[in-house]
């Protein structure tokens, strides 16, 4: 310390550092920011998520930066180009591995963090607009992941993009104008790419800079939210006054009392990410952004398969009426939350109606997002040509029955329904089919269709209806056959014996054997 | 050390105003700035920032011209200039009594459209000189619908909407039945008016059915032959 020398360093350091701060002033800002005092409560784990969103958006605007190094934003070579990218550059597969999975883990500790502030009740006043902005923020974040999905240029982002023009074409009066200002054009192409690769990289990434900003102001401006007490009500009058007398008897500086455990967050969310990135690799892309390749099954990213599963189930004549409806209620209803509930109890303790909405919100989206991985709504387009019928059901059947069974195969009836658990989901297993139908119904089922299944009527002749539904009358398990009860009684000539008959009849007798 | 630290709060305040700010003798400022400043000479100064505000307001709106008209180019595009009869291969190509997987190249291909420009229809011969051609978008959502000739159905792979041979809607969620293209036989060539992606927006903003047949049924008997 008292080495002439060294201190003349710190003092020539210091220096330079005056030098900065008599221009810049930052310096002296930056201690006051950080150091501005936090309730000792609020230094908790729970209040990690916030920056662990900032310093994931920094590494995405990093890694984006990097992909754009050497992105093509053109629809004849993009795909080439992130080929290249994954393939023939140094760990480029790992960059956008870690862009791909960033995104993911992004979305969702924004989620998680708007979650925590919802009910720890840090939306009220005076916080009413960083919750607005984080509405905004929300909104950003997911419009970055539906964009990137598209940069991705493969089918899926190809056929996304015409999922978007659809939903986006049944908007009443603007809908075509809307569709193409969308698609920059009247159909999904190069236009299309470049306007997207505008708003990824320009138009977004800039109106969310901004807005994490005035966001990041507001929270230094009006302190951190306190940790809620029961009874501990919130009032325009005097909160401000408490809040600062608070903040004088319990408050710490925010670094380093409480920023340590946000860093600790970031650092493991960060090394999350780049494990992810390592071990799961990149996300796609998929085939060839080429239309005339129609064998594909197009499927959004994992934080919009929710909606790809709701529209599977919505009723039809309910869809467009719901689509053009439900965002601006949820969003409206987002962006309203603080100005109608600015005031009163924070503690989740004596919000019952906070605490379900939360809990009911993450089920629902937790249960379509599942859903939406294996869409069990979809035919299986390829499962009549890849699967075979299982053996044990075609043991002990008569040559009409295995007649029937290569029809079932063969009218792609597999696309929608199972046997053995092995087909489509669309329609219900048949397994058992026998064992909760009659024959009749069967007969009409097939040809005339009905609850969700098409008619077969025109697909089939006499001759194949009569070997398909001989088929399906050999599928019920270990119970017997349905019969018409009205023409139980009367004997049938044989071809099917009555429901009094002895036992061992010989539909039972080709009962599977499971 | 106090001098540099008021630095900067200094910037943000009005300078000839404030008389309690301890200036040196040679920055008081002459006689005639001091006239200058009076609030008088700044009412004009106010007209005139206000006049300038107003002239960029009009220079402004000059330049939203070209702006929102580059911006919302696509919209205000017609249709006319989008579509054009395109041909999708001789009439031999399609077999009576089946539906056959055709592609076409978009007419309003870009300079970087790629393989994107290509696009596929379905093409169904059902007599000699009958043909129904149908966009490969579901109704639904547009993803791509499979033919299956064994069980006469398209299939969309997304949510599972069915149509019949006819393009007649069958199950699933879809709306209607499937697009239709507009279609001709010119010198022995199957043609269609193509050049837009088919939605349900197109009837909305046309008003009438140009590019598509909207009504899913019985649209045999209204087509001309």
């Amino acid at each position: 310390m008292n080495d002439p020398k060294q201190s003349g360093l710190k003092k020539a350091g210091l220096q330079v550092f005056q030098w900065f701060e008599t221009r810049l002033g930052l310096g002296h800002q930056i201690e006051e920011m950080s150091g501005h005092p936090t309730p000792v409560s609020a230094a908790s784990w729970w209040y990690v998520f916030g920056s662990a969103a900032m310093v994931l958006l920094v590494m995405q605007v990093m890694t984006g930066i990097l992909l754009a190094l050497v992105y093509s934003p053109s629809a004849s070579n993009a795909w080439p180009s992130l080929q290249f990218i994954n393939h023939d550059l140094t760990l480029g597969w790992f960059l956008r591995a870690m862009h791909g999975w960033g995104s993911d883990f992004m979305i969702a500790i924004v989620l998680i963090h708007m979650a925590q502030v919802f009910l720890f009740g840090a939306y009220k006043f005076p916080r009413e607009l960083t919750w607005i902005v984080g509405v905004l923020l929300l909104l950003l974040t997911l419009g970055m992941a539906f964009t990137g999905q598209v940069l991705r240029f493969d089918q899926d982002a190809y056929w996304g993009l015409g999922i978007g023009a659809s939903i986006t074409g049944s908007i009443p009066l603007i809908g075509g104008p809307a569709v193409h200002l969308l698609l920059g054009g009247p159909i999904v192409g190069g236009a299309t790419l470049s306007r997207f690769f505008t708003l990824h990289v320009f138009v977004i990434p800039g109106i969310l800079l901004v807005s994490v900003g005035v966001h990041l102001m507001m929270v230094l401006k009006l302190g951190i939210n306190e940790w809620p007490m029961p009874g501990r009500l919130v009032r325009k009058a005097d909160y401000e006054k408490n809040y600062k007398e608070l903040t004088k008897k319990t408050g710490v500086p925010f670094v380093p009392d409480a920023a340590w455990k946000d860093a600790v967050f970031a650092a493991v969310i960060m090394l999350s990410v780049m494990s992810c990135a390592w071990f799961l690799g990149p996300i796609g892309p998929t085939g060839v952004p080429d239309p005339t390749i129609i064998q594909t099954a197009p499927k959004p990213d994992l934080p919009f398969l929710w909606i790809f599963a709701v529209l599977a189930y919505l009723p039809p004549e309910l869809e467009t009426a719901l689509l053009l409806t439900a965002p601006p209620l949820i969003i409206g209803g987002l962006l309203l939350l603080p100005l109608v509930a600015g005031e009163g109890e924070k503690h989740w303790s004596r919000r019952p109606v906070a605490v379900l909405m939360v809990t009911l919100i993450a089920v629902v989206l937790g249960i379509f997002t599942r859903l939406g991985t294996y869409a069990p709504w979809s035919p299986q387009m390829d499962a009549w040509s890849s699967y075979t019928v299982p053996a044990e059901y075609l043991e002990h059947r008569t040559p009409l029955e295995r007649r029937g069974a290569v029809v079932f195969q063969e009218k792609q009836c597999r696309d929608c329904h199972s046997l053995n658990s092995v087909g489509g989901q669309r329609g219900p297993a048949l397994d058992k089919v026998a064992a909760e139908m009659t024959e009749d119904q069967i007969i009409r089922q097939i040809l005339q269709g009905g609850g969700n299944m098409p008619a077969y009527g025109k697909a089939l002749n006499p001759a194949e209806t009569k070997a398909l539904t001989s088929f399906l009358m050999t599928l019920h398990g270990h119970q017997r056959a349905a019969k018409d009860a009205s023409l139980g009684t009367v004997p049938q000539n044989g071809t099917h014996p009555a429901a009094s008959a002895v036992p061992s009849a010989p539909a039972t007798e080709t009962t599977p054997a499971r | 050390m106090s001098q540099p630290d008021k630095d900067p709060q200094l910037h943000g305040q009005d300078h000839g105003a404030d008389a309690a700010t301890p200036f040196a003798m040679e920055w008081q400022g002459s006689e005639a700035e001091k006239l200058d400043a009076r609030p008088s000479a700044s009412s004009r100064r106010a007209f005139l920032f206000k006049l300038a505000v107003g002239f960029n307001a009009v220079v402004g709106v000059v330049m939203a011209v070209p702006i929102l008209g580059f911006l919302l180019g696509p919209v205000f595009k017609k249709r006319d200039d989008n579509h054009t009869w395109v041909s999708l291969g001789g009439v031999e190509t399609f077999p009576l009594g089946e539906t056959r997987l055709a592609n076409y190249v978009n007419p309003v291909k870009g300079p970087s459209d790629g393989d994107t420009a290509k696009i596929a229809c379905w093409v169904r011969r059902t007599e000699e000189d009958k043909f129904q051609v149908f966009a490969v978008n579901c109704a639904h959502l547009g993803c791509p619908v499979r033919w299956f000739a064994q069980s006469k159905l398209f299939l969309c792979p997304c949510h599972g909407g069915a149509y019949y041979e006819d393009g007649t809607r069958a199950s699933g969620p879809p709306p209607r039945g499937l697009f239709e293209y507009q279609h001709r036989i010119q010198g022995g060539t199957v043609e269609i008016f193509a050049g837009e992606m088919p939605t349900l927006s197109n009837e909305a903003c046309t008003g009438k059915k140009p590019l598509i047949q909207i009504s899913p049924t019985n649209d045999d008997q209204r087509r001309p032959a």
